[in-house]
């Protein structure tokens, strides 16, 4: 459980962050909390030859709502978003999903921007992100780009981060009104990571239908997904148990799921319906 | 004021919650260096060709080993447990010719640091030529098969069997048999602490030196000498702080072998610590046996027999009990009832793994298993209550000592009692009554019962493959202090605490006026260590007994000053009082007419200092009944325990604080045995629970509050009464967990199901109902 030598080296401001990536290229990586960084270069997973800390940007640890969106900058950590009151307050389900990561410590340590860029396909974030139609703001030597959640998670551990780039910025339109969110988990027991974890988002109308609908889904298939099966059988319609339960039947629908010592790619599918639908239940609930 | 019974805290705490003690890593000699082991990655493979040229040349490196060098240097790995007529295969402390597990040592580097050597090990150039792996114990056992060890004709490590009774009879008049398959998976220790060991060599005598986190100092200083050929008078072993065992440290590695041997070669203080990732492929590994047991019964429960047949995965070579843990399952498979007849048929198998050896319970927790389960199976079949299934086959306590077909002498026991106990603190009958509404409302509620025995205080020595006596030696100083000096080797358990209550009621003086101290060979007595819940039974007797000889001795002297006689001479509040006179001496003033000795009785001698070594007649064998509910999700297959009782009985006990505190970390090892916990190797050998992110360990939310209370049936195989509580949450946790999920499912035809319990293969059940 030691790493493989290394150069470290701090960066101080997010443009020399830039133009450090730029110098080392392929053979740096960023560090920020190094919640999942730091134990793939233990397990000897991963080997950076150069490491640019990035940890000591404090102009990026920041939640704030402006316009009618949440930002939430790259190097706030878990605990901070967990018990930020403004994403409690507008984006409830990614709170709960902050609070699910790891531990105590790690959720002091670990930011999102780490945990995004990173692209576990069992992570908690992208679920909510997804749900949220996010957007991942980074920064690279072509100055600033804004990815949609739906484009930013590619693949498993990959995402659309170009060489050079950095996540800076995490921007969540916020829901009003009659609306509500929640993240619910089954955990991989040793790891604590998504065997299945769903957000759902749901705002209903005037008359209690559902206007907009969104279901996130992690740890299921090689990268987080959308419930669009699911989504679509509800749009429109007045939630009742025997509906969102239907309704759900869908919501792996065509995905390949994992299978591995931990879960079969059954049992993922069917705690994918089955969380959709308690997820959807409390979404539901607090959408009033 | 009495100490013994009080729940008093431990004296050890202060010093570890302050984070001031030290374990092995926090040990910085001058000039030490560090290494790091390169290991086999895989299971099964001849060694071709081993190029260290590249680990040489990074700088900092100063020395390379291989088998080849080591192996007509260091002694072979010690094997202690023998079973008559077993296959031994010699392994060396680095691979030699070929390895046969993965992780197992084939080289090792001496660097400057730790990261240097860590990087050098790496860039060993191992070239293997791989061959086929046996996984699978039963396979491995199978003519055809590949052998690992191919100086023999195959895979049996050993065979061993004996029946007690004629079981042929006893099933052929049987109303009712039972037959089940029960697998015993195999886990790992995981101490908090890792293994770690650092060894010099000290002048002016060219003194061997090694720190270890070990449980047997003392054992292993031996071992270590013989190993590397330094006379055992000058081989010392220290243990610092010990981060946790769980028998996993009571045995001898070969990286102790290796930083010993890499002293004597540098002329430096070298250091070897565990990685997490090490600690689960190569510190031995626990369980690991197939049950085919089968249950012999009348119709009203009445059990005439047993059957057991054990295939024990061994791994690919012995350590230092491997051979011989299994073979405890057979002593106590007939757990705490009648069995009037048994056979019991165990083969060891080798496969390409990681050894096997004790973890806590070690043997029992898979007799607990096998018999606590086949009894449930037998009450299902039966449609008796598992509660009255038990309470017709247990002993009564006026048949102890009580021989079983097992083959040991219980000591003492009262079965029934603490059953009772167990099902009115549970309210059996209540939970009983909610089950029944549950089901009603198509929910799955169950209630698990586990009645079991155990062996403790190991052991005698007639028992034990070496010597099951534990030393103890006592020591009042001129100033009226008590130094204690223990051959167990308390590694966590609180013995500091506990002799120390011992001590200070017997003499009459406060409990900071005794100090405990132990895990140094040139400090304390031989000893044998700590391990099999003995440390108190057998090591606090030697202690006990110590003290009595020295109370005689300061008796003597009071009563010749204060002109009594000795058996008047009471110890109570620091003082020496002559009953019969109304006079008496301060418990000081006596001591220090020890040490002047211008007044002593005559033809005593000065001082007072006595070890004993104390020699049980036989072991002890605590119980109880721990009661568990589940409650399960009927669309995950996610079982929840909702409730858990335990009653235990473990004799007299000296502290509660710490025996619940066994019992408590006992339980959560044993549920996490039934529900969570599994080393998986895949087909090809290749360990897949090889990190903390696979190998799932309990946490605390997992578990309700646990409702602890205990019946007190003193044993009589030692003075203080005492049986051992360390293992005993191990060894009657798992069997209950599985019986309350069984129970739970039982209305779905479900009489059996194999650990761990996952969610996943309840819902596998639940979808099945669902499907037809």
């Amino acid at each position: 459980m030691i790493a493989q030598h290394f150069e470290y080296t701090v960066a101080t401001s997010l443009g020399e962050a830039v133009s450090l990536l730029q110098k080392y290229g392929d053979r740096a990586k960023l560090l920020a909390g190094g919640h999942s960084l730091v134990p793939m270069m233990k397990l000897r997973l991963a080997s950076p030859e150069v490491l640019i800390d990035i940890g000591r940007l404090s102009e990026l640890s920041y939640v704030m709502e402006e316009n009618g969106a949440l930002r939430i900058g790259a190097l706030t950590t878990h605990h901070s978003i967990e018990s930020s009151e403004v994403v409690g307050r507008g984006c409830r389900s990614l709170a709960e999903a902050a609070g699910e990561i790891g531990d105590i410590q790690v959720r002091n340590k670990g930011t999102i921007g780490g945990s995004v860029a990173h692209a576990d396909p069992a992570a908690d974030y992208p679920a909510t992100l997804l749900a949220f139609d996010a957007t991942i703001v980074t920064l690279g030597p072509r100055g600033e780009r804004s990815i949609h959640a739906s484009d930013f998670f590619v693949d498993m551990l990959t995402t659309a981060l170009e060489p050079g780039e950095i996540v800076r910025e995490i921007r969540i339109p916020v829901h009003s009104g009659r609306s509500g969110s929640a993240y619910l988990k089954f955990a991989q027991k040793a790891s604590g990571f998504a065997i299945c974890g769903v957000s759902a988002v749901v705002d209903l109308d005037g008359a209690g239908a559902i206007s907009k609908v969104a279901v996130g889904i992690t740890g299921v298939g090689n990268k987080a997904f959308r419930g669009a099966g699911t989504e679509t059988a509800l749009r429109g319609q007045q939630p009742s148990p025997g509906l969102l339960r239907s309704a759900c039947e869908k919501a792996a629908a065509g995905v390949v799921a994992l299978d591995d010592i931990h879960a079969s790619a059954g049992y993922r599918l069917d705690l994918a319906r089955i969380y959709a639908r308690r997820a959807l239940e409390k979404a539901v609930e607090r959408a009033g | 004021m009495k100490y013994v019974g009080q729940a008093i805290k431990r004296k050890e705490d202060p010093r570890l919650v302050s984070g001031s003690s030290s374990f092995v890593d926090d040990l910085a000699l001058p000039g030490m260096l560090h290494t790091a082991v390169a290991r086999s990655i895989h299971a099964h493979a001849r060694i071709k060709r081993i190029d260290i040229s590249q680990a040489w040349k990074l700088a900092g490196v100063t020395a390379v080993v291989t088998g080849e060098e080591i192996a007509g240097k260091c002694g072979p790995i010690p094997v202690a447990g023998e079973i008559h007529g077993m296959k031994k295969p010699v392994m060396h402390l680095l691979a030699v010719g070929k390895v046969i597990y993965v992780g197992q040592p084939v080289a090792a580097v001496v660097a400057s640091d730790k990261y240097i050597a860590r990087d050098a090990a790496d860039l060993i150039e191992i070239e293997y030529e791989p061959l086929p792996a046996v996984t699978n114990p039963e396979k491995a056992i199978e003519p055809g098969s590949p052998v690992i060890h191919e100086q023999f004709s195959d895979n049996i490590a050993y065979t061993f069997g004996f029946e007690t009774g004629n079981t042929e009879e006893a099933f052929k008049n049987a109303d009712v048999v039972v037959k089940e398959r029960f697998v015993n998976q195999r886990l790992a220790p995981v101490s908090m602490e890792t293994r770690g060991a650092v060894a010099t060599v000290q002048a002016p005598d060219r003194e061997l030196v090694i720190w270890s986190s070990t449980q047997i100092p003392h054992l292993l200083k031996t071992q270590l000498a013989v190993m590397v050929g330094v006379p055992e008078h000058r081989t010392r072993v220290i243990t610092p702080e010990v981060g946790g065992g769980f028998g996993s440290k009571l045995n001898v590695y070969a990286e102790e072998g290796l930083v010993a041997y890499l002293a004597l070669k540098t002329g430096k203080p070298v250091k070897w610590i565990e990685g997490r990732r090490e600690n689960l492929a190569c510190t031995i590994h626990g369980r690991d046996q197939i049950n085919d047991v089968e249950l012999a019964l009348k119709k009203d429960g009445t059990i005439l027999g047993m059957r057991a047949k054990v295939v024990a995965d061994i791994g690919g070579y012995y350590q230092l009990l491997t051979a011989i843990i299994p073979q405890l399952t057979g002593l106590l498979a007939p757990g705490a009832y009648r069995v009037p007849t048994f056979k019991f048929d165990l083969v060891g198998a080798f496969t390409n793994k990681m050894a096997t050896d004790a973890y806590r319970g070690a043997g029992r927790p898979e007799a607990t298993y096998l018999i606590e389960r086949i009894v449930d199976c037998a009450a299902q079949k039966l449609k008796m209550d598992p509660a009255e299934i038990r309470r017709k086959n247990f002993p009564q306590p006026s048949e102890f000592p009580f021989a079983t077909s097992g083959g040991v002498v219980y000591d003492s026991a009262n079965y029934e009692k603490a059953l009772d106990k167990a099902l009115q603190l549970a309210d059996y009958a209540g939970l009983r009554k909610k089950q029944a509404e549950m089901r009603a409302q198509g929910k799955y509620m169950g209630i698990g019962l586990s009645s079991y025995v155990e062996i403790c205080a190991m052991g005698p020595s007639v028992a034990m493959p070496a010597g099951g006596w534990e030393s103890g030696s006592v020591r009042i100083e001129p100033t009226g202090k008590v130094t204690v000096l223990t051959g167990a080797s308390p590694h966590g358990q609180g013995q500091e605490t506990s002799f120390s209550q011992i001590v200070a009621d017997e003499f009459g003086i406060g409990i900071d006026d005794v100090f405990v101290q132990h895990g140094d060979t040139a400090r304390i007595p031989y000893g044998i260590g700590t391990f099999g819940s003995r440390a108190t039974a057998v090591g606090g007797t030697a202690i006990y007994m110590a003290v009595q000889d020295l109370k005689a001795k300061l008796a003597g002297i009071a009563a010749h000053i204060l002109q009594s006689s000795p058996d008047k001479i009471v110890f109570e509040d620091g003082k020496l009082i002559a009953g019969d006179a109304d006079k008496s001496m301060t418990f000081g003033a006596a001591v220090t007419q020890a040490y002047i000795a211008r007044n002593l009785p005559p033809g005593m001698e000065p001082g007072l200092d006595r070890t004993r070594f104390f020699e049980p007649s036989n072991f002890t064998f605590p119980f109880g009944t721990h009661v568990c509910v589940v409650e399960i999700d009927e669309e995950t297959g996610e079982p929840k325990i909702t409730k858990y009782v335990a009653v235990d009985d473990c004799g007299n006990v000296i502290n509660p604080l710490l025996a619940e505190g066994q019992i408590h970390g006992g339980i959560v090892q044993g549920v996490a045995q039934a529900l969570y916990e599994e080393v998986v190797y895949d087909e090809n050998g290749q360990l897949l629970t090889g990190s903390l992110m696979d190998y799932a360990l309990p946490r605390a939310h997992d578990l309700p509050m646990l409702e602890l209370d205990r019946t007190v049936t003193p044993s009589p195989v030692n003075p203080m009464g005492v049986k051992g509580v360390g293992e005993a949450g191990t060894i009657g946790s798992t069997p209950a967990v599985v019986n309350a999920i069984v129970d739970a499912l039982s209305p779905l035809g479900v009489t059996h199901i194999d650990m761990p319990v996952r969610p996943e293969k309840i819902w596998k059940i639940l979808k099945g109902r669902k499907a037809s």
